[in-house]
C-alpha cells in the first residue's frame, strides 16, 4: 500500500527555543509504528507538528502524497488525520456523547460510528450521558480514542494513551488497539512504557532531545540499544 | 405593599435580563468583556428611533427589522474587529470595546443631541391588567418579562440541545482541540456575537418604550447588566434570569425606602454577592 506519512527534516519552535531538529519518519499504511523517548525528547511536539497545533514547514510532511504542513488543525482532520491528545483534553462542559459527537464534525464517511465505539467500549454507552470529565482516568481515554475515531481518520495518532492510568487500566486500553487497527488503520503511539510500546508496535522510533536516535523493526531491537538511544549514551 | 414592590422588582428585572444576556452569551463562550454593552444596547434604541423617523410604520415593525440588521452587525464586529483582540491577555478586548463605548457615546451625541428620547409603543406602556387583589401592573413590563423568560430558555435550549451549542461550549472549553476537530472558532465566535446583538437591539428597543435614553446613558445599562450576571453566576443563563430579577428586586426596595436610594441599595447587594459567594448564585461548575 506504500507510505501513507512521509517526515522530512521535521523542525519545530515554541517561540525562539527549538524542539525539533529535522526528524524523519516514515509510515506505511496499515502498520503500527512507537515513539518512546525521555520527556522533553519532542515525542508530543512530533504530534502536535503533524496535526497541526504546532506549525510546520509546508513540505516537512507528506500525508498520502501531499504535503500539509502548517495547514490549519480542522483541514488536517479532514484529510483523515485524528490526534488522541496528551492528557486527553475532553470538553468538560459536554457530555460523553457530545464530546464523541464532537469528534465526528469533519464529517468524513468510514466504519466508526457511535454504535460501533459502543460496541468497543461498552462502559461508554452506560455512562453517555454522564459530564466527560466525571468519569475515571481510564473511561476519559476511553472517550478521548473514541472522539479521534469518530472522525473516521486514515491515520490514528495516540499521544500517552497510558498517562497517569493504572497497569491494568493500561492494558484494557491496549487490549482494544487490534479492532481499531483492523481495517487498515494507521496508528501511531508515543508511549512512556518502552516495554509495551515494543509488545504493540511493529516499527518503533526512539527521540532524543529533538532527533531520531534510533528506529527499526520492534522485534530486532535489544533494550540495550533502546536504552542507549533513550539516554543518548 | 410588599407583593407590589416584589411584582415591580420582578418586572424591572425582567428589562435587567435583556440587558445582561448578551453579556453572558460573549463572556460564557468566548471569555469576552464586552465593556459597550450598555453603549451598543443604546445604540439600538437610537437605531430603532431613527428608524421610526424615516418610516411611517409601527414600532414593532421597526423592532422586528432591526434584528436581523443587528445580527449582521454583531457578526461583522466579532469576526473583523473583535476576532483579533481575542488571546491569553484578556486586555485588548476590554481596551477595544472600551473604545466603542466611547466612540458610540460620542457618534449619538453628534447625531441626536443629548435629549433623552423614546418610543411610542402605541398605548402600551399605558395599558395595565388588574390582578385579582386589586394590583395592577402595566402591559409593557409583563411583556418585556415574558420576552426576558423566553430569550432566557432560547438560549439555554440553544446551548444544551443544538449542534451549535455544543459547539459553543466546545469552545469555550477549549479553542485549540475544538479547532482539532475541524471547527473554524473565529466564525463561531462571530455566531454567538451576531446573536448576542439580537438581544442587544431587542433590549435598547423596549429600554427606550419604557421609559427615555439618551446618548450617555450606557454605561449605566452596563452596570446592571453586570451586576446581573454576578449575582446570577457566571454560565448560567437562568442565573443571569435570577441575577436580573433579584436586582431588579433590591432596586424596587430601596426605592420604596427612599427614592433616592434603588440603585444603591441594588449595589450594596452586588457587593454583598462578591464578598459572600462571588461565583454568583448558581455557577456552571467545569470540569
Amino acid at each position: 500500500m506504500g507510505t501513507l506519512l512521509q517526515i522530512e527534516g521535521l523542525t519545530a519552535f515554541y517561540g525562539d527555543a527549538q524542539a525539533l531538529f529535522g526528524i524523519d519518519v516514515a509510515l506505511d499504511a496499515g502498520e503500527l509504528v512507537a515513539i518512546v523517548g525521555a520527556n522533553g525528547a519532542g515525542k508530543s511536539t512530533f504530534m502536535k507538528s503533524v496535526t497541526g497545533l504546532v506549525k510546520a514547514a509546508h513540505t516537512q510532511v507528506h500525508f498520502d502524497g501531499g504535503a500539509i504542513g502548517g495547514l490549519p488543525p480542522g483541514e488536517i482532520v479532514r484529510r483523515g488525520i485524528a490526534l488522541v491528545p496528551e492528557g486527553r483534553r475532553l470538553f468538560p462542559s459536554l457530555t460523553v456523547e457530545e464530546n464523541l459527537a464532537m469528534g465526528g464534525f469533519a464529517k468524513r464517511r468510514g466504519p466508526w460510528t457511535l454504535q460501533r465505539l459502543f460496541k468497543l467500549f461498552p462502559v461508554l454507552e452506560e455512562k453517555r450521558r454522564v459530564p466527560a470529565t466525571a468519569l475515571s482516568g481510564g473511561q476519559q481515554q476511553m472517550v478521548a480514542i473514541g472522539r479521534a475515531l469518530m472522525s473516521n481518520p486514515r491515520l490514528l495518532l495516540c499521544d500517552e494513551l497510558s498517562l497517569g492510568l493504572a497497569p491494568v487500566v493500561i492494558r484494557e486500553i491496549y487490549a482494544a488497539l487490534p479492532s481499531i487497527c483492523a481495517e487498515g488503520m494507521t496508528v501511531a503511539i508515543v508511549e512512556q512504557d518502552v516495554a509495551m510500546a515494543q509488545r504493540v508496535s511493529r516499527r518503533l522510533y526512539c527521540f532524543q532531545e529533538g532527533r531520531v536516535a534510533l528506529h527499526g523493526d520492534s522485534g530486532a531491537l535489544t533494550r540495550e540499544q533502546i536504552s542507549q538511544a533513550y539516554f543518548g549514551i | 405593599m410588599l407583593l407590589d414592590v416584589l411584582l415591580q422588582g420582578v418586572l424591572l428585572g425582567g428589562l435587567y435580563c435583556l440587558f445582561a444576556l448578551g453579556q453572558s452569551l460573549m463572556f460564557g463562550v468566548m471569555r469576552l468583556t464586552n465593556t459597550a454593552q450598555g453603549d451598543f444596547i443604546v445604540l439600538a434604541a437610537f437605531a430603532a428611533i431613527a428608524g421610526l423617523s424615516l418610516v411611517a410604520v409601527g414600532p414593532w415593525l421597526v423592532a422586528l427589522a432591526l434584528l436581523p440588521i443587528a445580527f449582521g452587525f454583531g457578526w461583522l464586529l466579532q469576526r473583523h474587529v473583535l476576532n483579533g483582540t481575542l488571546g491569553h491577555d484578556p486586555l485588548p478586548s476590554l481596551v477595544v470595546t472600551f473604545g466603542l463605548s466611547i466612540v458610540i457615546q460620542n457618534l449619538l451625541l453628534e447625531l441626536f443631541s443629548a435629549d433623552p428620547r423614546s418610543i411610542d409603543s402605541g398605548g402600551l406602556s399605558t395599558r395595565s391588567l388588574e390582578l385579582p387583589g386589586g394590583t395592577a401592573v402595566g402591559v409593557l413590563p409583563i411583556v418585556i418579562l415574558a420576552t426576558a423568560v423566553g430569550a432566557t430558555a432560547a438560549l439555554q435550549w440553544l446551548f444544551a440541545r443544538t449542534s451549535i451549542g455544543r459547539a459553543f461550549r466546545a469552545v469555550s472549553d477549549d479553542r485549540e482541540i475544538a479547532e482539532l476537530m475541524g471547527l473554524d472558532a473565529r466564525r463561531v465566535y462571530a455566531l454567538a456575537t451576531g446573536i448576542a446583538f439580537v438581544l442587544i437591539a431587542l433590549a435598547g428597543v423596549l429600554q427606550a418604550m419604557r421609559t427615555t435614553v439618551a446618548p450617555s446613558d450606557g454605561p449605566l445599562l452596563l452596570l446592571f447588566a453586570f451586576e446581573a450576571v454576578v449575582i446570577g453566576g457566571m454560565g448560567s443563563f437562568w442565573g443571569t434570569l435570577v441575577g436580573a430579577l433579584l436586582l431588579g428586586v433590591t432596586q424596587q426596595i430601596g426605592f420604596r425606602i427612599d427614592p433616592g436610594w434603588g440603585l444603591w441599595v441594588g449595589h450594596l447587594v452586588f457587593l454583598a454577592v462578591l464578598v459572600v459567594r462571588p461565583q454568583g448564585l448558581f455557577p456552571r461548575t467545569r470540569g
